[in-house]
């Protein structure tokens, strides 16, 4: 297994609001490889964007704050650097392409100046080369006609062409790591195919490692490597992606999937939504967070926490189905030998 | 670009158009009459009206004052014999021109200052304080500023000259009389139009490209948030105009001001319509200004998005 | 594995009642609204100062024995004593007395100016925004036209032609005051005509009635009432300023303005004599701001639920 480039430890982050402190992560673990493409997934309010954002702490502190846990980047703690360490490491070495393209981009300023800016400071390149490599970025994610988007102010851009542009804007200092949160959410879908098409593209050329938050399986199954199902705050499976979805061990995993319509679904065959509505992270319950909603809820999951159980060296869940004390259903995996339990 | 400024000049002269022809069937509706002065005989008065035109038809003098209008002749005053309006206001109108530049350079560079600082430092004391000087502010008409600046710094402590308009000194106590609203207004709006760029999209990803803060205030919030003052300096022109009609005949400035609420009350026709277009030339002059910078500041504008 | 019990292991399926639990206490708008604005201090101070001064603005004069009109050669220009307690004006009147009818007269025009403006704006804003067509567009050009013609000179126009008094200064104010409204509901209505939940209703063949009372109105009240609190200072301001140049209220009615006026001529020798309407002014102006922020943060709905 290669070295993780980015990893995340018991990350604890919460907001204060006037009726109490919400928490939104709770105790989240994970780590990126070089080159990989790992997806979040979840429904909306499961803190899979929360997540991402602390990862480069673009969440508004206060009211957001770290509790606890560490994310390591090449050996170095994010949550301990000073200010102009971490202005260095959010220019160079990540770069983050948001949910809206339309909201996300500065109206008042050219296209150009906008991924310029981000050498501002933490280069000593000429101008000349800066915006040389500018337009080979702008070349770089299927822009045409460079030169002259170079010049335009975001309003005059499409939709699609704007989410370009914001992975641009990621992509030009050349990082190690960028994040995309949702980041054909609000596109239609032929844009949406174009611009995962260009992710794993970039991938490809660069060798960047993506984290891809999404709700959606099927961006998933298209282009992620490995998957983090994320729900309440907490992540309830993990593993490669065949195994999310040949080897689902979790029913919200399964809960996610049946509520997808497919070309594949029969006519007749009923969408089978998740009944109700997530957990409010007010006051989080003290078991499972998906035991309400849970078919297979036992009296266990309301009280405890479920342990992790271990699958193979990348698939994981967190669920008491896999107890050996717990009933035999569709879940039920073998598991990896030696290491039952972390 | 230039669809844009075209679009807003014909828009202007539509204006004064509906301003002045409204402005001259006003004035003629008004009780009283200029020539009621018991001195004048009958028979001098029924000339005097007719030295004037206003025996002819109403549509016809309508249309005399228009084309008097277009030559940039205002008439005479009925009541400073022998002066033309245009006499008058160029007189006059230096003075308020000037007292009126200093108040409004004062009120937006002090309002923004304000407005930028009390969003940076939200909610620690320089906010407040910054509040505070602006919710005051809104709270004050300006004759009450007016009139407690001259008691204080002029009649008790003596810092400044109390009236008159001859000096730097003189012009202190004035400008920033007639400024405080508008900066009190400029540094609300821009306080909040801060607030609200803060938590736009485009702020998190100039801070997720590394950016100082500095710069994302200075090139990202600033500029963003500086549109909705934009929107404001036309009426703000127009507020501290008013205010002129109150701060000089407080600091007996000899400004436009001072003659136009003079001309109201002696029922000088002539004079109050022409100082009334006057001022509205000058004002939608100064919209139009203010419509093209804005078109300038913010590129959506100009192809009419907004 | 001692520590589990085989009994903790029997499925029992969903929760129903829990998985649709939702800790916070639903709220209406209006309670919510309510909730927000007494937890805002400064505001609810704004509204507290507002109720006191209109209870006085009835309630003093008839409790006074002072007359507003009533001169006294003998007690001119004097200072608050236990007799006049605010002093008296250059004529002799009682300034404690003059100043609740004037306050009666300034929230008066203050406060009919402002619902006149919101109600002709928002009928007129409302209909151009939520039918939209030529009338629209004819409205909107003379709007756009006459909301660039700066509206003191039109005020000041027609309070010539109309005279002096309580009741033409209300008509100048609101010849040209309801432009403002107007474009604003314009645009809101306009705007939500175009979201999915009013389409909803209108796909589902609600009334145009119905839609307007129970889509648009309650998405707009909360800016009209914030709006309507916001313009009462404009108003009062406006009035003090032409009573001030002496187009506002006829002797011998008297308003802040008024008093003011009269106050600044005597500022050298007298100055307790403009202290007064000043400091009423400037308290109500401070007042309805307050209140009207406190408002605005109660009624967005966007704002509902935080802070």
């Amino acid at each position: 297994m290669q070295e993780p480039i980015l990893s995340l430890k018991n990350i604890v982050y919460s907001f204060k609001t006037y009726g109490g402190t919400v928490k939104a992560v709770r105790d989240v673990s994970f780590d990126v490889r070089p080159g990989e493409i790992l997806g979040i997934v979840g429904e909306s309010g499961c803190g899979k964007s929360v997540t991402a954002q602390c990862i480069m702490r673009l969440n508004p502190e206060p009211p957001g704050f770290f509790e606890g846990g560490e994310i390591l980047y090449k050996g170095k703690d994010v949550l301990k650097m000073n200010k102009k360490e971490l202005r260095d490491f959010r220019a160079k070495e990540i770069g983050f392409v948001f949910q809206d393209p339309m909201t996300s981009l500065n109206p008042t300023m050219r296209v150009g100046a906008q991924i310029e800016e981000v050498f501002l400071g933490h280069t000593d390149v000429s101008k000349q080369e800066v915006k040389e490599k500018t337009l080979e970025i702008l070349k770089l994610v299927g822009i045409s006609d460079a030169e002259k988007r170079y010049r335009q102010y975001p309003h005059e851009l499409s939709g699609g062409m704007k989410q370009r542009v914001m992975i641009a804007i990621a992509l030009v200092s050349r990082p190690s790591v960028i994040i995309c949160d949702e980041p054909t959410t609000s596109l239609d879908v032929t844009i949406e195919a174009q611009i995962l098409e260009l992710l794993l593209e970039l991938r490809e050329k660069l060798g960047t490692s993506i984290i891809m938050i999404t709700h959606d399986l099927g961006v998933i199954a298209k282009i992620c490597d490995r998957v983090v199902v994320m729900y309440g705050g907490k992540i309830m499976e993990r593993g490669t992606a065949d195994e999310i979805y040949y080897e689902t061990a979790h029913p919200y995993t399964r809960g996610l999937m049946d509520s997808i319509a497919r070309l594949d679904t029969a006519k007749d065959q009923e969408l089978k939504p998740i009944d109700g509505t997530p957990p409010d992270l007010f006051s989080p319950p003290a078991g499972c967070p998906f035991a309400a909603r849970c078919e297979n809820c036992m009296a266990i999951c309301n009280e405890l926490p479920p342990e992790e159980y271990r699958f193979s060296e990348e698939h994981s869940t967190a669920c008491w189905l896999q107890h050996e004390m717990a009933p035999d259903t569709p879940f039920r995996r073998p598991l990896m030998k030696g290491k039952e339990k972390d | 670009m230039a669809k844009y400024i075209i679009k807003r000049v014909i828009a202007a002269i539509l204006t004064l158009l509906v301003l002045v022809t409204i402005v001259f069937f006003l004035v003629r509706l008004m009780p009283g009459e200029p020539f009621t002065n018991p001195k004048l005989t009958p028979d001098v008065a029924a000339n005097l009206r007719k030295y004037y035109g206003f025996d002819k038809p109403l549509i016809v003098q309508y249309f005399q004052y228009m084309g008097n209008l277009l030559r940039g002749d205002f008439g005479y005053s009925m009541h400073y014999t022998n002066k033309t309006v245009n006499y008058i206001i160029g007189q006059t109108f230096p003075f308020s021109a000037d007292l009126g530049i200093r108040a409004l350079c004062l009120a937006i560079s002090f309002g923004l200052i304000l407005g930028i600082l009390a969003a940076r430092k939200r909610g620690t004391k320089i906010d407040f304080f910054c509040v505070m000087v602006a919710i005051i502010g809104t709270s004050m008409p300006d004759f009450i500023i007016g009139a407690c600046l001259q008691y204080f710094f002029g009649i008790k402590w003596g810092l400044f000259p109390v009236a008159k308009y001859q000096g730097f000194q003189y012009t202190v106590l004035p400008a920033c009389a007639l400024s405080f609203y508008t900066l009190a207004h400029v540094s609300r709006i821009m306080r909040a139009s801060m607030l609200e760029v803060t938590s736009q999209d485009y702020i998190k990803t100039a801070r997720s490209k590394g950016l100082s803060e500095v710069r994302i205030t200075a090139k990202h919030q600033i500029r963003n948030a500086i549109m909705p003052v934009m929107t404001i300096l036309g009426p703000t022109v127009a507020a501290v105009l008013t205010g002129t009609f109150v701060i000089e005949a407080i600091f007996a400035i000899p400004g436009m001001g001072k003659y136009y609420v003079e001309s109201v009350s002696n029922n000088d026709y002539s004079m109050t319509l022409g100082m009334t277009v006057f001022y509205g030339i000058f004002l939608v002059f100064c919209n139009l200004i203010v419509d093209i910078l804005y078109g300038i500041a913010d590129p959506r504008v100009r192809i009419g998005k907004r | 594995m001692a520590e589990f019990k085989q009994e903790q292991f029997i499925i029992q399926g969903k929760n129903t009642e829990k998985m649709e639990s939702i800790s916070r206490p639903a709220l209406s708008f209006w309670q919510d609204a309510w909730r927000r604005l007494r937890k805002n201090r400064t505001a609810f101070i704004g509204l507290c100062i507002l109720t006191l001064y209109v209870l006085m603005a009835i309630f003093a004069p008839m409790l006074s024995r002072y007359s507003y009109t009533a001169m006294d050669s003998d007690a001119m220009n004097q200072a608050p004593s236990a007799l006049h307690w605010l002093g008296t004006d250059a004529t002799g009147r009682d300034q404690w007395v003059r100043v609740w009818m004037g306050a009666r007269v300034s929230l008066a025009i203050g406060l009919f100016t402002a619902v006149i403006n919101m109600c002709v704006g928002a009928v007129i804003g409302g209909l151009c925004g939520y039918y939209g067509g030529k009338l629209d567009m004819i409205v909107m050009r003379i709007v756009d036209i006459l909301y660039g013609i700066p509206s003191l000179i039109i005020t000041i126009l027609v309070m010539m032609v109309l005279g002096k008094g309580v009741a033409p200064l209300i008509v100048a104010l609101c010849v040209v005051g309801w432009i403002g409204t107007c474009r604003f509901v314009r645009g809101e209505v306009y705007r939500l005509k175009e979201q999915e939940f009013v389409m909803a209703a209108r796909v589902l063949g609600v009334p145009d009635f119905t839609i307007i009372l129970r889509h648009i109105i309650p998405n707009i009240i909360g800016m009209l009432v914030t709006n309507l609190c916001m313009s009462i200072p404009g108003a009062i301001f406006q009035e003090a300023f032409l009573s001030y140049i002496g187009l506002g209220i006829a002797p011998p009615n008297c308003s802040w303005g008024v008093l003011a006026k009269e106050g600044i001529a005597y500022l050298r020798i007298y100055p307790h004599e403009i202290f007064w309407p000043a400091f009423f002014i400037c308290t109500t102006m401070l007042a309805l701001n307050l209140l009207g922020d406190g408002l605005r943060d109660a009624l967005d709905p966007k704002l509902r639920g935080t802070e």
